[in-house]
């Protein structure tokens, strides 16, 4: 039978973002946007924002990759809209500390991301679950439109 | 090697020559398909390196004393079996280097500063490892050279045609693997070195994937150049052969300067050593390369007639089991193939197929393998690989089909 480890990681929720990603596609008019790629696998995941007085008030991404980290864009996507570049921060702290098996800072709701906690049993896909979040970052960091290359 | 087996090839003797073949991962017993990346290692291969070190050790062509002259000895031992296992002429071409990878930047760094002026093409493949990719890349930016490239077609197939439109009196170099290690096309290699050298242009073959597959005969084959390495031949990592015809190895520069690769050295000037140590600079990996003719010993033990008739049918067994699945397709399909299948499953990434059969206990590649242009040329991001060895069953090939029936299970 499947390994109980498998199920934590290939959960439904995770299956059904994987094969129907939220808010997937390039985004007209984005204020910010970021390209990560993992070099190991050949993935790569861009993601564009756009940012009105500090709020992130649209965001899409355009996945190459594999469930997971499909799954984690997807999510993350559904998390952020509405939420301020601050707010945003902070959660791609708490994203972290989640995948990497480290504590979630009290009162914070990851929601559906949380599903993604099983993914720490799993060090060799850290990478995927975070791809689309390092996107995030870069994109808010370069504060512009400019494409990280790579 | 002996056993009473009465099957032909004696697989059981061989598995319980390779001690990690034994280990449990996630309580399943190990099923390991990633020969193409790296082989395990045969007891005698491990107790020759750790015996090396025990009674055998010191540094090589440079004391009076005992053991640096047992240690020469054996690492000129270890050279002999490599001349032997590819029929070079001379242990003057074998040239000890960390592995292909370094073997193909001697040749491009050296040959190619000696070589190339701008303009001179230099002919690759689009099935090449990046490793025979990037060092020619590196040499064309510096000299002016110019890359062609002869793509692949559906099959697998390197296209000939294009490669003979390609070939001109411009052409210098032929650099091509002998066995794809993304696809498993075992490439038709006699007759593009005899057509290359008709044109005036030298050849670089890749053998890394070859080496463990096939008998390999460089004066056979007439190759200029012939790289691989010793941890996909049941040898240590660390170490590799770059052979090379001995008129060219002579004219060609020195690649790295250092102890043991000079004749002698004054500052008006110094003389190169002979060959193969003009090439060597510096303390060798000693133990490995004499680990490393520990595994040629091995494998001319069980003979390569023998390893490749049960390689195929490894091959064509898995072919089978695998084309069974629904879903799965084959990439590279090659008429002549050596015991590699490249794979996707419709949309589910090979990161995720790779995943869940290791938790099955089974071990296999997934990603690109170093060969981006290959995924390019097939539209996919990535395969996932099972690479087979001569200590692979047919018990094994089952596990991987069912392994691959919970990935479909899984992803519905
Ligand atoms: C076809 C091919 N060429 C070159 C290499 C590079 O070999 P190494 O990393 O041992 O230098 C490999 C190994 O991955 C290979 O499969």
């Amino acid at each position: 039978m499947m390994a109980g480890e498998l199920n934590d990681l290939y959960q439904d929720i995770i299956l059904d973002h994987s094969k129907n990603p939220r808010n997937s596609g390039y985004l007209e008019g984005a204020t910010h946007s970021a390209r990560e790629n993992n070099p190991l696998c050949g993935d790569r995941v861009s993601v564009y924002l756009t940012v009105q007085n500090a709020e992130i008030t649209d965001l899409t991404f355009e996945a190459r990759g594999c469930a997971i980290s499909v799954a984690s864009a997807s999510m993350m996507g559904q998390m952020m809209k509405g939420k301020s570049v601050a707010e945003a921060q902070n959660l791609f702290k708490q994203f972290i500390a989640l995948i990497n098996g480290s504590d979630v800072a009290e009162g914070v709701e990851l929601k559906d991301l949380q599903s993604l906690s099983g993914v720490k049993q799993f060090p060799t896909r850290v990478k995927c679950a975070t791809l689309s979040w390092h996107a995030l970052q870069h994109a808010l960091e370069s504060g512009g439109i400019e494409s990280k290359t790579s | 090697m002996t056993s009473k087996n009465t099957d032909p090839f004696p697989i059981k003797q061989i598995r319980s020559d390779f001690p990690i073949l034994s280990e449990k991962i996630y309580g399943k017993p190990l099923v390991y398909l990633d020969n193409g990346a790296s082989t395990q290692k045969p007891i005698q291969v491990i107790k020759a390196i750790s015996g090396v070190y025990e009674n055998k050790y010191a540094n090589v062509h440079r004391g009076v004393h005992y053991l640096s002259q047992v240690a020469t000895d054996e690492m000129e031992a270890a050279r002999e079996k490599v001349r032997g296992f590819i029929n070079a002429r001379s242990e003057r071409e074998v040239i000890f280097v960390r592995g292909a990878t370094e073997g193909i930047n001697l040749v491009a760094s050296s040959w190619g500063k000696a070589n190339l002026t701008a303009g001179d093409e230099i002919i690759l493949s689009q099935m090449e490892h990046h490793s025979n990719i990037v060092p020619w890349q590196l040499i064309a930016n510096a000299t002016g050279a110019i890359i062609k490239v002869i793509p692949i077609d559906d099959s697998g197939e390197l296209e000939m045609d294009v490669f003979r439109s390609l070939l001109s009196e411009k052409t210098k170099m032929v650099a091509i693997t002998h066995v794809s290690n993304a696809l498993g096309t075992i490439v038709p290699l006699k007759q593009m070195i005899k057509e290359s050298h008709d044109t005036g242009a030298l050849v670089l073959v890749d053998g890394c994937q070859a080496a463990p597959h096939l008998q390999v005969d460089v004066q056979k084959l007439d190759a200029d150049f012939y790289v691989f390495s010793g941890h996909k031949i049941y040898g240590p990592s660390g170490i590799g052969i770059l052979y090379g015809k001995e008129t060219l190895l002579e004219a060609m520069p020195p690649y790295q300067g250092g102890g043991d690769m000079i004749d002698t050295v004054s500052f008006s000037g110094s003389t190169w050593a002979d060959l193969p140590f003009k090439f060597e600079a510096g303390t060798p990996n000693i133990a490995d390369a004499i680990g490393m003719g520990n595994a040629i010993d091995y494998i001319s033990t069980l003979g390569l007639p023998a390893i490749i008739e049960y390689e195929n049918a490894l091959l064509s067994y898995a072919t089978e089991k695998l084309q069974a699945i629904n879903s799965l397709k084959i990439v590279g399909n090659a008429t002549e193939k050596a015991a590699i299948i490249s794979f996707v499953m419709g949309d589910i990434h090979p990161h995720d197929i790779g995943t869940i059969l290791d938790r099955q206990g089974v071990a296999v590649r997934t990603g690109h393998h170093c060969a981006q242009p290959v995924m390019e040329r097939y539209d996919v991001p990535a395969t996932a690989r099972a690479s087979f060895a001569l200590y692979n069953t047919f018990e094994e090939i089952d596990s991987l089909a069912v392994s691959l029936a919970k990935v479909q299970e899984i992803f519905g």
